[in-house]
């Protein structure tokens, strides 16, 4: 039973940027499997259940704003739980715990870092989005600008964001899935891509937001249940817990204090920056707040969607350390232990570097310790639908990009009938299951680890500083905008490819041209830079028209006069 | 009504000053705390490694885990003191901007 998810590590790798990358995935260990029918059973009801919303939901979704935003039909609370769907993902489940069983309290410096950009969001974007847009976010940031360039440079960064986020999504879940059936990679990535592009395209937002709802109640109840039996195994006593922990972990201790996770100060910082301003410039999740009715049930959503993760993130920490006490101290000899490979025992490797698949597993193999072969089928199940679910988010915002800003806004200029968007939008889902089939082949044996932090400093060095400047900022003017935005989308992405994951690990060259894995320290202030210099030498008559344009959206902004009908709820 | 009157009767309400008043100076405010609050913590986690992993008193558990665990619950606390904030205040001086547009 164990075996059989040996490479749920993977899509943990794989949506886990930066710390994972250390960590290496045996792919021999997938050739054969044998099948796991608890976990299948209950991704198959889980399927069910949701192409069955699915059903229910297209029949609702006969307009773009059903379609985009569900109509705007959809309360504060249920939006928390959708957001903190979306960002709960396999990373922050399988990455995250692993990365507390690994190395303890390194774990928890990870949490931190993907918790607080929510605030950010909170004060600086929820409620503006709400109050300007409709549909996208590029809605917003071009909302006093020359349509054609900044819907171009906002649907980029989407669509760049989206796609390296995908890629990463994709084979993470054509290998989770291939170990669940058993079935070859190939066919894999196709059933993920079909009920990516059924739930997308039949269901728009009403049913991608029901399937991330579904999955985050599964996924915080599954968490809570392994938190409390680990916690009822120790008597509620953290000490008690952490004495086991460290009685049983080869660096003792030191697992109670920060280790090896951050070694220099820039790195931090940087890597903090992208995950906190990053999350304020995802597509997938700026999208949700249109879903709701007004400013208040926006900023509502995004304070329960801060809780909820907030909680989930404190889980993984009793988890991880539930794990080291249970999975690895499991038997006092470890070669009687079951969740050890025994092959690396006999190597001499310790009980946490022995685990079965990989630190990635630890949470896997504690569900089994606490709840049985049946609990493992849940939990498994519920990572492949945090997957499913992330991935038709993804989709929809990719969409939601191309047929509304690229080809309602830029290529029609704005008087394309909604039949049309329509039709363009379900074309683009399709369109854009198809891609991410196929990158999820092209990418199979690659190093893919990386894709999910260069997501997050491309929406910290892009989508963020335009979406923040064009609110606040009057001087702000179309060509600076263009110009700031471009640059840093180009430098985040020219930074990480010549870092040392990419250059060196990647495309096998000898060494780094810079040192940095983490770029958007020296990103993100490109972004504002060039903002605020080309938008200050920028002279021309659309710049006086940009900046005259300020005192209406702002009056917008702060009082949502004009915004209760933008999206015909 | 055309836009312009509409902007022109909201630009000229004080409500409407005191309202982006005082949403931008919490707004902002909580931001730096937030700022203050992380990155603080990260260059402990950079400069003061040892701190963090000192024991409280004869136990295991060290300052860094009540630390860290704080920055996630003082996030969601930032959050709420603006969400109850903009609940009661700013929504009220909206809802009288709005209405006296009309």
């Amino acid at each position: 039973m164990n075996r059989v998810l040996t490479l749920l590590t993977t899509a943990a790798l794989t949506a886990l940027p930066t710390v994972a990358m250390a960590a290496g995935v045996a792919a021999d260990d997938i050739k054969k499997q044998a099948t796991n029918f608890p976990a299948i059973i209950m991704f198959v009801i889980f399927v069910g259940i949701t192409l069955g919303i699915t059903y229910w939901a297209a029949r609702r979704t006969k307009s773009a704003a059903a379609f985009y935003t569900a109509g705007g039909g959809i309360t504060g609370g249920q939006n928390g739980l959708a957001i903190a769907g979306d960002y709960m993902s396999a990373a922050s489940f399988l990455g995250i715990t692993g990365l507390v069983y690994g190395s303890g309290y390194d774990g928890l410096i990870f949490s931190v870092g993907w918790l607080v950009g929510w605030p950010i969001v909170t004060f600086l974007v929820a409620e503006q989005l709400r109050n300007l847009g409709k549909f996208t976010f590029a809605d917003v940031a071009s909302f006093r600008f020359a349509q054609t360039p900044i819907r171009t440079l906002a649907a980029c960064g989407s669509l760049v964001t989206v796609a390296f986020y995908l890629i990463a999504q994709m084979v993470g879940a054509g290998k989770l899935i291939q170990i669940l059936f058993g079935l070859p990679y190939l066919w894999a990535v196709i059933i993920v891509g079909v009920l990516m592009i059924v739930y997308v395209t039949f269901g728009g937002m009403t049913a991608t937001t029901w399937v991330q709802i579904i999955k985050a109640v599964l996924l915080l109840g599954g968490a809570t249940f392994m938190a409390l039996m680990v916690l009822i195994k120790f008597g509620f006593s953290p000490e008690a817990l952490f004495k086991a922990a460290v009685d049983i972990h080869p660096k003792k201790v030191a697992i109670m204090g920060p280790g090896s996770l951050i070694t220099d100060p820039i790195s931090a910082i940087s890597l903090g920056m992208a995950l906190m301003f990053g999350t304020a410039g995802l597509p997938h999740i700026l999208m949700r707040f249109f879903t709701v009715k007004d400013a208040k049930a926006a900023r509502k959503s995004v304070f329960y969607a801060t809780g909820f993760i907030g909680y989930f993130y404190i889980l993984t920490f009793i988890m991880g350390f539930g794990a080291i006490a249970l999975i690895a101290g499991n038997t006092a000899n470890p070669a009687e232990n079951p969740f050890l490979d025994q092959a690396l025992v006999a190597a001499g490797k310790d009980a946490i570097a022995a685990i079965k698949g990989g630190s990635n597993m630890a949470v896997m193999h504690l569900a089994n310790a606490v709840g049985g072969e049946y609990f493992l089928g849940f939990i498994a199940a519920i990572a492949f639908a945090t997957i499913l679910a992330v991935v038709s988010g993804l989709a929809l915002a990719g969409a939601s990009a191309i047929s509304h800003d690229l080809y309602a806004s830029v290529f029609k200029h704005g008087k394309a009938a909604e039949a049309d968007e329509m039709r363009v939008s379900k074309i683009a889902s399709v369109a854009l299951g198809f891609l991410a089939v196929g990158l999820g082949i092209a990418f199979e044996n690659q190093n893919v680890a990386y894709m999910v932090g260069l997501a997050f400093a491309i929406a910290a060095s892009c989508n963020f500083p335009v979406l923040l400047m064009s609110v606040f900022w009057k001087g702000m003017t179309t060509r600076g905008a263009f110009i700031g935005g471009f640059l840093g989308l180009i430098s985040a992405v020219t930074l990480v490819v010549t870092g040392p994951t990419v250059w060196v690990k990647v495309l096998g060259n000898a060494a780094a041209l810079q040192p940095y894995d983490n770029v958007a320290i020296f990103s993100m202030p490109i972004a504002f830079i060039g903002i605020w210099l080309f938008s200050l030498l920028d002279n021309s008559a659309r710049a006086a028209e940009d900046k005259a344009g300020f005192e209406a959206q702002y009056i917008r902004c702060q009082t949502g006069i004009g915004a209760a009908g933008a999206a015909s709820h | 009504m055309s836009t312009d009157i509409i902007i022109n009767k909201v630009r000229s309400n004080p409500k409407f000053a005191e309202l982006v008043h005082k949403r931008n100076s919490l707004a902002f405010s909580l931001t730096i705390a937030v700022l203050v609050l992380y990155f603080g913590f990260i260059l402990l986690v950079g400069y003061a490694k040892g701190f963090l992993a000192t024991p409280i008193g004869s136990n295991l558990m060290t300052f860094g885990v009540p630390i860290g665990i704080g920055v996630i619950v003082g996030a969601f606390v930032l959050t709420g003191i603006y969400v109850r904030k903009a609940n009661a205040e700013f929504d009220t001086l909206t809802a009288q901007i709005v209405e006296e547009t009309k």
